[in-house]
């Protein structure tokens, strides 16, 4: 919700936002004013209203005042929030894909350390330079908690800067139409206090470990084995196993993720299961194929062991 | 003050003229003017009585097809994450109700307007091309039911109507949905265009007698800043179109990055048309308004000049805020500046014109009838359209707001508020001059509140669900986002405005019946000429103007018009004819004969039409056959047009004579060239933009120009084109039509082969046009220059078949001075799109 910003890049817009309710506000009970007076008004007041003066005064002059002001706001406004990026300043790179977003982490000189995908962590209270990319056609990056959008235009790269106050779970979309299931491209910004985003970090950056009681193991090493026979590797890569395809996202630690499908489905053993068999009904026209083939029992162990990868 | 060539005003003294006019005159203007008798003759008729409620009727039913449209994809978001439309049937349907809105019934449903209303208003006959208004129409027609048909195919176009690139690729679209678009906007484009052109010329150029520019009535202003914008800002659209057909055909990479084209360049092009296009759609309905209101309330506009300047001013701005579309694009903070300025500033002519509405109210009366109503209630809503505009030109506002949900209500209102309730009002005003019986007032004032009540049901809410963060153009959207409640509610408004539609075409059903000996007349006391009484040929006799309201301040116009005491009271040569004037001060300058009913246009608007729509099913034997006829077509229609005249001058009344041909800069078809050139010329300048673009975003790729001795041959050969073209008219004034024949047809022959000498020079260069930007912009300029080297071949052929057949004559040099006309701008264009590419600097790779 814009007006219920989380951010410093969020707040001066909420404020331009009230000034300008007020402003459309008073002017439009100026009008009606003006029009209830033109129609039903007594004799005198109609020709107060019905003069050449109206027109100069309340059609020229006074817009003219109102617009210069508000002008001269709104461009102090912009030039505080426009993003060039500093040295020094963290980064992450967001490539939009169709129909979801390729979320890396970038060391200080801009190289990438970890990938993962449509949800983007951001310590809380602290700048994040984005840095924005399309793979395919034009997208455009919008949480409207955070701040504004802006566009995702392949050839080029633009840059915004996210800051969450509070940690929480903002919601965002793909705000630029992208085609087929543009309205189901969805992100998660999750804001982390500081110490909880470098251990988030940290562990990230480790290669792919299932987390299993030792009841589900075998279920678990199963479901590995179906992963890579199906070959599910060749669109997606799982960190320190076989799976190393680039199409996809990145499922390394897809069991640590709030949601599914680029925002649409939370997240767990039932849905992931779902997303696999029924991918192309969950959201028609995704990249993804459904696996309608696999077994219940198959796609019960790939669901644990991608659960499993926190 | 005599600032035109025309008749002494003086004369103005003699009218109206006394006694009783010969008994057979009023019989011969019937006859000559009559309609039609026969069926297919409701085909072939021209006359704008006749043209222009098929061109009201047929954007009105794009309106209603439109808006079920609208209907659907409401329903289908009443709830979250419902099935009653497929995901991609909702992207065809959202994108085809925005582009038939805007496309088939925004524009064509005022140009409709004019066609209509505007040979009444101005006191002319008819328009000065009525076949071209007729082919304008059959084009409309024919083409945009064949696209919307698209739909029951499922072939629509998908990619939104602002189609960007590269989604709108072959890549992404590989299916001949988005051809359907950019081709099936093709012909539309053409007919809108032809439709300024006539607008053009019609005002300026067939007003009655005194009728000065500050006695132009309002509506007349409109439509002529409308037709001129159109003039300017189609061309890019045009281009825009042809580049990403040439990309999608045949691979030419204007908007692919990975050769260097850049995505940014569709938006500035399609945005710079698309902006002045709200204006375009604005204007019209605003001088509607302007019309309307001094009726409704019976008094003068008051500020009249101040709204006039307004709607000029409205014009120029509104071709300096196309970026405001792209704020969000990383568009360098300067020109982010620049355009929130200018999209503020935008705002200040219409605030101008909304106040001059309001001290008119108040300066007379208001009758609450149902135009009034419409009036009314259309400024309440543009009002709040107008405010929300202002937000999103704040910059930070519309990163925000910028392809959300509140935009969708945003331009709604605008639109809906600036052009649909001034529509309407115009229909309730207007159609007691068209029909029989006027439409229902106690209906008019259910179906107005119910209109009112649904837009702002419908609309209202999205500005929230805008601001929650729903954007647009989704075809369904989650449950927990809390954007239930307000979509629910616009469902139920559509739903309500649907209703307020259907009982205003019951309420047509019942009662608008047009074509008829007599007419419901003037209900609502208005003021214009268009509500003296009237036929076919429109007034008896046209009169001497010497009001703005001529029917409220003119005393016995009516009765004296109706006897025959003005100008042409008759039809003194037995033909369709009607009075042209001089364009600021409107004296008399000659007699136009017009055009009779004729099947040629009509053939060559359905063969225009069925050339690019069959050229979109890849059927290219039959689309080149098709294109072949309309060539045909076009050709026989020219052929007809310039025939002999018996007399040098004829008798309009009065003891006035006026000449019956004239040429130059004083005549119609030399005002419609110019402005057809002005079109051509805008699309070369759009190109030329496009060349410098792609050019600053990647200079590496550029490779130097072919050798300069090419370029000497071709600025050699384009100027023998020149002057050839020049010479030819010279010629044939010194009476030596043979001369005037072989030096034209050299001259389109010299055009020609400057063509084929500069293409060639570049080929053998080596670029390539499916190689990177450089290719692709160069040989597209080439491209278009080579369309003008053909058509003017075809001109050159054409001017030697008229010598052969002996239809040259130096009294009559119309023809040959429009092709020259043509020729040497042909010879300008080359040189100027030739010097552009071989100047800007090259790597030399």
């Amino acid at each position: 919700m814009v007006l219920d910003p989380a951010g410093p890049f969020a707040g001066p817009i909420e404020t331009v936002a009230w000034v300008l309710f007020v402003m459309a506000g008073v002017v439009l009970a100026l009008v009606l004013a003006a029009l209830g007076v033109a129609l039903f008004g007594p004799r005198p007041w109609r020709q107060r209203v019905g003069a050449e003066r109206l027109v100069w005064v309340g059609g020229l002059a006074f817009p003219v005042v109102v617009l210069t002001g508000l002008l001269i706001y709104g461009l102090s406004t912009t030039a505080k929030l426009s993003a060039e990026p500093r040295p020094g300043e963290m980064r992450i790179r967001v490539t939009g894909e169709m129909w979801w977003w390729r979320v890396a982490y970038l060391d200080e000189r801009g190289r990438e350390v970890l990938q993962d995908a449509n949800e983007i962590r951001i310590p809380v209270g602290r700048p994040v330079v984005l840095e924005l990319e399309s793979a395919d056609v034009i997208h455009s990056f919008w949480a409207p908690r955070l701040g504004g959008k802006t566009d995702m235009i392949p050839g080029r790269r633009n840059f915004m800067r996210l800051q969450a106050d509070a940690p929480g779970d903002y919601q965002g979309q793909c705000a630029e139409y992208c085609g087929g299931p543009h309205a189901l491209m969805g992100l998660t910004v999750v804001a982390l206090e500081p110490e909880r985003f470098a251990a988030w970090r940290q562990m990230q950056a480790q290669e792919a470990k299932p987390v299993a009681a030792p009841q589900t193991a075998p279920l678990i090493e199963r479901g590995r084995q179906v992963f890579d026979a199906s070959g599910c590797g060749a669109c997606h890569t799982i960190r320190g196993t076989d799976a190393n395809g680039l199409a996809g996202p990145d499922l390394t630690h897809v069991g640590g993720r709030r949601t599914l499908g680029a925002g649409i489905l939370p997240n767990n053993q039932g849905t992931l299961a779902g997303w696999i068999a029924d991918s192309q009904g969950i959201k028609p026209g995704n990249r993804m194929p459904s696996y309608p083939v696999l077994s219940g029992r198959d796609l019960r162990a790939v669901a644990a062991y991608l659960d499993s990868l926190k | 003050m005599n600032g035109d060539p025309g008749l002494d005003p003086e004369i103005y003294e003699r009218f109206p003229t006394k006694g009783r006019r010969p008994r057979d005159e009023l019989k011969t203007l019937e006859a000559v003017w009559c309609g039609p008798t026969k069926p297919w003759e409701w085909i072939t008729a021209i006359n704008n009585n006749f043209v222009g409620v098929y061109y009201v009727g047929a954007a009105m039913l794009f309106f209603v097809l439109a808006g079920v449209l609208a209907l659907l994809m409401r329903t289908q978001l009443a709830l979250p994450m419902t099935g009653f439309l497929a995901q991609e049937t909702y992207n065809q349907i959202f994108t085809m109700h925005g582009t038939v809105m805007m496309f088939l019934f925004a524009v064509p449903a005022v140009e409709a307007l004019g066609v209509l209303l505007l040979p009444q208003m101005l006191g002319a006959r008819d328009l000065p091309f009525p076949r071209l208004s007729a082919y304008a129409f059959w084009a409309y027609l024919v083409g945009g039911l064949s696209f919307f048909c698209s739909l029951f195919f499922g072939l629509a176009p998908n990619g939104g109507w602002f189609m960007y690139p590269p989604l709108t690729g072959t890549t992404y679209s590989p299916g001949i949905n988005a051809d359907f678009w950019l081709l099936g906007i093709g012909f539309i484009e053409i007919s809108a265009i032809a439709g300024a052109i006539e607008i053009i010329v019609g005002v300026l150029k067939t007003r009655a007698p005194g009728m000065t520019l500050d006695k132009l009535p309002i509506f007349a202003w409109a439509m002529l800043i409308f037709a001129c914008m159109i003039v300017i800002a189609f061309p890019s659209v045009i281009l825009s179109t042809l580049l990403l057909e040439l990309e999608r055909a045949l691979g030419w990479p204007f908007f692919d990055a990975a050769k260097g084209g850049d995505p940014l360049l569709w938006q500035h092009l399609f945005w710079f048309f698309g902006h002045p296009e709200v204006y375009i759609i604005f204007l019209p309905a605003a001088g509607a308004m302007s019309t309307i209101i001094p009726a409704v309330a019976q008094t003068r506009l008051v500020g009249h000049r101040l709204v006039v300047m307004a709607m000029l001013a409205t014009g120029f701005i509104s071709f300096g805020v196309w970026a405001h579309h792209m704020f969000t694009t990383g568009m360098p903070r300067l020109s982010i500046n620049y355009f929130s300025a200018a999209s503020a500033a935008v705002s200040v002519p219409a605030g101008v014109q909304v106040f001059a509405w309001i001290a008119t109210l108040a300066a007379g009366k208001m009758r609450f009838n149902t135009p009034g109503l419409f009036a009314v209630g259309g400024l309440v809503i543009f009002v709040m359209g107008g405010l929300t505009g202002v937000m999103v030109a704040m910059v930070p506002f519309d990163w925000q707001a910028h392809d959300s949900y509140f935009i969708v209500a945003h331009l709604h209102y605008v639109l809906i508020g600036g052009m649909v309730f001034p529509l309407f009002a115009a229909i309730y005003y207007w159609l007691p001059m068209s029909s029989r019986r006027p439409l229902s007032e106690r209906w008019g004032k259910w179906i107005f509140w119910l209109m009112f009540i649904g837009h702002n049901v419908t609309f209202m809410p999205m500005h929230l669900s805008g601001l929650m963060g729903m954007p647009r153009r989704v075809y369904t959207y989650l449950p927990d986002r809390g954007w239930e409640l307000p979509n629910l509610i616009s469902t139920f408004g559509s739903f309500l405005f649907g209703l307020a539609v259907m009982l205003w075409i019951i309420d047509m059903i019942r009662n608008f019946r047009p074509f008829g000996d007599k007419e419901a007349g003037n209900l609502f006391n208005g003021p214009g000429l268009e509500w003296l009484p009237a036929g076919f040929y429109s007034l008896r006799s046209i009169p001497v103007i010497t009001s703005l309201y001529p029917v409220w301040e003119q005393k016995g116009l009516g009765r004296d018009v109706a006897a025959g005491r003005y100008l042409l009271p008759g039809a003194p040569r037995g033909e369709r004819e009607t009075i042209v004037t001089s364009p600021i001060t409107a004296q008399p300058q000659y007699l136009l004969r017009m055009p009779r009913p004729s099947s040629w246009h009509v053939w060559g608007a359905v063969f225009t039409a069925g050339f690019f729509l069959i050229l979109t099913v890849q059927a290219y034997v039959a689309a080149v056959v098709s294109g072949i006829l309309a060539v045909y077509c076009l050709w026989e229609w020219a052929w007809r047009l310039d025939r002999p005249h018996r007399a040098a001058t004829a008798d309009v009344g009065g003891g006035v004579r006026l000449p019956t041909s004239v040429s130059g800069p004083m005549s119609h078809g030399w005002w419609a060239m110019v402005i057809t050139l002005t079109v051509s010329g805008m699309v070369a300048v759009m190109a030329g933009f496009s060349y410098v673009f792609l050019w600053s975003r990647r200079p590496d790729l550029w490779r130097a120009p072919p050798d300069a001795a090419s370029l000497l041959i071709t600025l050699g050969l384009l100027a023998a084109c020149a002057l050839g073209a020049f010479g030819s008219v010279r010629s044939l004034k010194g009476a030596r039509p043979s001369l005037a024949a072989a030096l034209m047809l050299t001259a389109s022959l010299a055009a020609a082969a400057a063509f084929a000498v500069e293409a060639g020079a570049w080929w053998s260069s080596g670029l390539r046009p499916d190689a990177n930007s450089q290719g692709a912009t160069v040989f597209a300029l080439l491209a278009w220059q080579g369309v003008f080297a053909g058509i003017g071949l075809l001109m050159g052929l054409f001017a030697l078949m008229r010598r052969l057949f002996g239809l040259v004559t130096p009294d009559r040099p119309a023809t040959f001075e429009l092709i020259g006309l043509f020729l040497g701008y042909t010879a300008a264009q080359g040189a100027a799109s030739l010097l552009l590419v071989r100047l800007l600097p090259g790597g030399g790779a």
